[in-house]
């Protein structure tokens, strides 16, 4: 084994803050999607119309009980054959989004079963609109309590996150095993898992004081 | 107007003439194979106060949830001031009452449950002006005005800035009262609203209700094991048994000298 040699590591830091763009972004939107996309799902499940149930809820099924990878390489090689094409990190950051909607669906649908019945009778009582009783009654009581239960999505999404080099999508670990296999070094990957680390563990932080503080 | 109505009264109720305004004919309601409410027919006056009493599980409450249409009835039909709530008239038929029509009866009554259910995410103000603001659609300023004489009336009036959980129990049921009234409803249902309360607190929440049943005309439906309340407030009482009322009568004469067996039987146990 090699000696530690701090100068691959100061080589391999452009390279290092490239990946680490490409990781944050695929984060913050694949994130926004699977937080919008799941809340979509989990409304529709609660759907009267059985047109809109059913679809849902094979579709989510469907999703979560197949692999993120398989999923990649699908949205990048099969779709591009009949639908549209994008690039890596677009195809990278959808795959991310999609798949994860599907569980923060679930988190979301217990946030929405666990706010009581009489905020529901209270909001026919007052004749509020269905609208707006999602929007002022029943969301924000649910999702203040799901919050950290999102949270711990965003984390597992980020350890997710390197999967989307398969398809081109150079995040951190891409850039590292690139730079690794080219110069035959290690310190590339030391230096990712500890981003990972460096990330992650206060994010893990964060999520633990705003379950003591949101759920009560 | 006549001069001698009082200046005070509460103009909520515009037709408390004593015309008929609830209705139910022949309504059944079952959950599985219990029969909740066996054929009821009865019927509230506009202005009046009426207190259903009887053994839990008699189908008292089933009464106000299926006025407030949280429940459906499997057979009859209820009216309200006229109008069918479960039904709706089309081309001179009888069909099941579309969301609109529903929309329409039910914004003449307004409920009080007995867990408050206050809206946690709100404001005491904002829980009392969401409604009116949103459904009466009034202009931001007067529903607050509305909410602020109404706080007062209820005697919360410091505690406009708080949440609901920052509230006693009593206090929370006097908000959720204040919140009903807000709508300005016709009728106003009441369902044991004090039978969560500590026994301290409970007096502070009838004084409220007893001061409005005293100086408005809404027409008042309640169900309450408050019997002392009961008998200061009701125009009539119902006595409820295994889905039936078995009698009814003013409240002299149904807790002085009711007719009924099992009346006496449960006015003897709940005292």
């Amino acid at each position: 084994m090699n000696d530690w040699d701090w100068s691959n590591v100061d080589k391999f830091m452009p390279h290092f803050w490239d990946g680490l763009a490409v990781t944050l972004q695929a984060l913050l939107l694949g994130s926004l999607i699977a937080f919008s996309l799941g809340l979509v799902w989990a409304i529709a499940q609660r759907s009267h119309v059985v047109w809109v149930r059913w679809p849902v809820t094979a579709v989510t099924e469907f999703i979560r009980n197949t692999p993120l990878l398989v999923q990649l390489f699908f949205l990048f090689y099969v779709v591009p054959e009949w639908g549209p094409e994008f690039s890596p990190l677009t195809t990278g950051i959808i795959g991310l989004g999609l798949h994860y909607s599907t569980y923060t669906a679930e988190v979301y649908r217990a946030g929405i079963n666990g706010v009581p019945d009489g905020q529901w009778e209270a909001a026919i009582a007052l004749n509020l609109p269905k609208r707006r009783t999602w929007t002022s009654v029943i969301l924000p009581q649910a999702i203040r309590r799901v919050i950290p239960a999102l949270g711990n999505y965003v984390v597992s999404m980020l350890k997710d996150s390197p999967m989307i080099a398969v398809i081109g999508a150079f995040e951190m670990l891409g850039e590292a095993q690139q730079y690794s296999n080219v110069t035959f070094t290690t310190e590339a990957i030391t230096v990712v898992g500890v981003a990972f680390i460096v990330i992650a563990y206060p994010a893990s932080l964060l999520i633990r004081l705003l379950e003591r503080r949101l759920v009560r | 107007m006549s001069a001698d109505n009082k200046p005070t009264k509460e103009t909520a109720n515009p037709a408390a003439d004593g015309s008929e305004l609830i209705r139910f004919d022949g309504v059944t309601k079952r959950f599985g194979s219990n029969v909740v409410l066996d054929h009821m027919d009865f019927t509230v006056s506009s202005g009046k106060h009426v207190t259903l009493i009887g053994p839990s599980g008699s189908g008292k409450t089933t009464i106000l949830r299926l006025l407030m249409t949280l429940l459906k009835p499997d057979e009859g039909t209820i009216k309200v001031a006229g109008d069918y709530l479960t039904h709706e008239e089309r081309n001179g038929k009888l069909v099941p009452a579309g969301e609109k029509h529903v929309r329409e009866v039910r914004k003449k009554i307004g409920m009080v449950f007995q867990q408050f259910n206050l809206f946690p995410n709100m404001g005491v103000l904002r829980n009392i002006t969401e409604a009116p603001v949103h459904v009466l659609g009034l202009p931001k300023e007067e529903a607050e005005q509305r909410a602020r004489e109404l706080l007062e009336m209820v005697g919360l009036t410091e505690h406009i800035d708080k949440y609901p959980s920052q509230l006693s129990g009593g206090q929370q049921q006097r908000v959720a009262i204040a919140r009903a009234l807000a709508m300005r409803p016709q009728v106003l249902l009441l369902d044991e609203v004090t039978s969560a309360l500590d026994p301290e607190l409970v007096a502070g929440v009838l004084d409220v209700l007893r001061d409005i049943a005293h100086t408005t005309d809404i027409t008042m439906l309640c169900v309450t094991h408050e019997m002392n309340f009961a008998r200061d407030i009701s125009d009539d009482v119902l006595m409820f048994d295994s889905g039936r009322v078995i009698e009814s009568g003013s409240p002299e004469k149904i807790f002085s000298e009711p007719e009924h067996e099992r009346t006496r039987e449960f006015l003897s146990a709940v005292r």
